[in-house]
């Protein structure tokens, strides 16, 4: 029987993303936890996260969970979500620029709020992006499996990650210019968007992730 | 390209939709979770409930609702009505709830929005403004309390640019003047609001056709359009309305 470790760093509810997994595959055990042990020991683990960097970054420190993600991406399948995507890069701008894990390098930056883009109906950029936009994978990936070149998924946030490896750069958005909407490094894969929001695709992407074998 | 929004809201009284659901195929037309299944399987964008129960105690059901709900349906679920503390926004959330609506409390809390902000984040604050037009030259609206009854001296326009300040992430805008009519929005309020605050509006009250949706988004500059009646009743499906806004290149999620 495979195991999913949600982490519960308390940054959001996590019901959501713990049933549309459960939903994306029955067999599965999800268990939502902070303990080292049970995260370390799960076949996969998803890192979600909802709200500020500082007080993400601040949690992580304080429960010791900094080094078990570290470890857990070393070894094993791991999913990262909205912030817990972001986290995932050296450092974001937001909060006056906050340390992040350093796992996949890039930086994370703000969308800018007015681009004066006439391509961009001329309307003003609203910040957050909030809604469902177009996912463009860039290349391959068993997470993509079954879903086409452009699938809507649902996005809520003001930043994003600037990878500086292009190849970590997973898939594109247009938001109006195109960002990584996902990243990928090894055993890493991380999704700006919420695939528990986005309906029977977002589940068809968490079932993906479910069956995954990175190659070693 | 960011999609336009549909929005299908439910009225909750007690547990219970009401205001009545036609669908053909429904086995019982006031089962939240039933209804919502249902918008789901047509595409609708996110799912609001308005929770209308007036007493106190019943209020507990609507968290049930919620639960229940969101264990089937992987869409944004917004809740609003009776939400005035922090812990009724954390209830909602735990129960799986990704935004909440405050109207009232807002009103005669604003401290409340920004306290809301501060603890859940931005993303899941959605202040509902209810306007009414109150002066033609210029053209004037103010924030109305009570079902549109009760005038608070509120510019709407400053409401809602203060509402952003205080960390509101949606502005939910009802005109008073338009709600239950269906002669369509008023388009005057939603776009001059829409343009006046750097979050998504979502413009509702007057919905009687699919024009009326179309011209929310194309002449109001609506981000996402909310309506009850003409879903639930059944004279138009989700996906008809969303093909409608398409043939009229205004970009949807089909």
């Amino acid at each position: 029987m495979s195991t999913v470790a949600v982490i519960d760093y308390g940054m959001g509810n996590l019901h959501s993303i713990a049933k549309a997994l459960q939903h994306a595959d029955p067999s599965v055990i999800v268990t939502v936890t902070a303990d080292r042990e049970t995260i370390l020991q799960a076949d996969r683990v998803v890192f979600p996260g909802v709200g500020a960097i500082r007080d993400c970054m601040a949690a992580l420190q304080r429960l010791r969970l900094d080094a078990v993600i570290r470890e857990a991406a070393a070894e094993k399948p791991l999913l990262g979500i909205c912030l817990g995507m972001q986290a995932l890069l050296d450092s974001s701008e937001e909060n006056g620029g906050t340390p992040c894990l350093g796992l996949i390098p890039g930086r994370v930056v703000r969308f800018a709020e007015s681009t004066g883009n006439a391509s961009y109906s001329q309307q003003e950029l609203k910040v957050p992006h909030m809604g469902w936009n177009r996912v463009h994978p860039l290349h391959a990936h068993p997470v993509w499996d079954g879903l086409g070149r452009d699938r809507w998924f649902y996005f809520v946030h003001s930043y994003y990650a600037q990878p500086t490896d292009p190849r970590c750069i997973a898939a594109t958005t247009d938001y109006p210019e195109p960002f990584a909407s996902a990243v990928a490094k090894g055993n890493m894969i991380a999704v700006q968007f919420h695939p528990e929001k986005s309906q029977a695709d977002g589940l068809r992407l968490l079932a993906n992730f479910l069956r995954w074998q990175p190659e070693p | 390209m960011l999609a336009k929004r549909i929005i299908p809201c439910l009225d909750v009284d007690n547990g219970r939709v009401v205001k009545g659901v036609r669908f053909v195929d429904i086995r019982d037309a006031g089962d939240p979770v039933e209804i919502a299944r249902r918008y789901d399987q047509e595409g609708a964008d996110e799912l609001t409930f308005l929770d209308i129960t007036a007493s106190h105690e019943n209020r507990d059901t609507m968290v049930h609702v919620v639960e229940q709900v969101a264990g089937e349906v992987f869409i944004p679920l917004t809740v609003g009505g009776g939400i005035r503390k922090l812990d009724d926004i954390r209830r909602m959330l735990n129960a799986g709830a990704d935004k909440v609506s405050i109207n009232t409390a807002a009103v005669f809390e604003p401290e409340f929005v920004k306290a809301a902000a501060e603890r859940f984040g931005s993303q899941c604050i959605v202040v509902a403004i209810d306007a009414k037009c109150v002066g033609t030259d210029p053209l004037r609206w103010e924030i109305f309390t009570h079902g549109g009854r009760k005038p608070t001296g509120l510019d709407a326009i400053e409401w809602a640019q203060r509402m952003v300040d205080y960390g509101a992430g949606e502005i939910l805008l009802t005109s008073m003047d338009r709600d239950g009519t269906r002669i369509g929005f008023d388009l005057a309020v939603t776009r001059a609001i829409s343009e006046a605050v750097p979050v998504p509006i979502i413009a509702s009250g007057g919905v009687g056709n699919l024009q009326h949706l179309a011209d929310g988004v194309l002449e109001g500059k609506a981000d996402a359009v909310l309506a009850a009646s003409i879903f639930h009743f059944a004279e138009y499906t989700v996906r008809e309305a969303k093909e409608f806004m398409a043939a009229r290149g205004i970009e949807v999620r089909l």
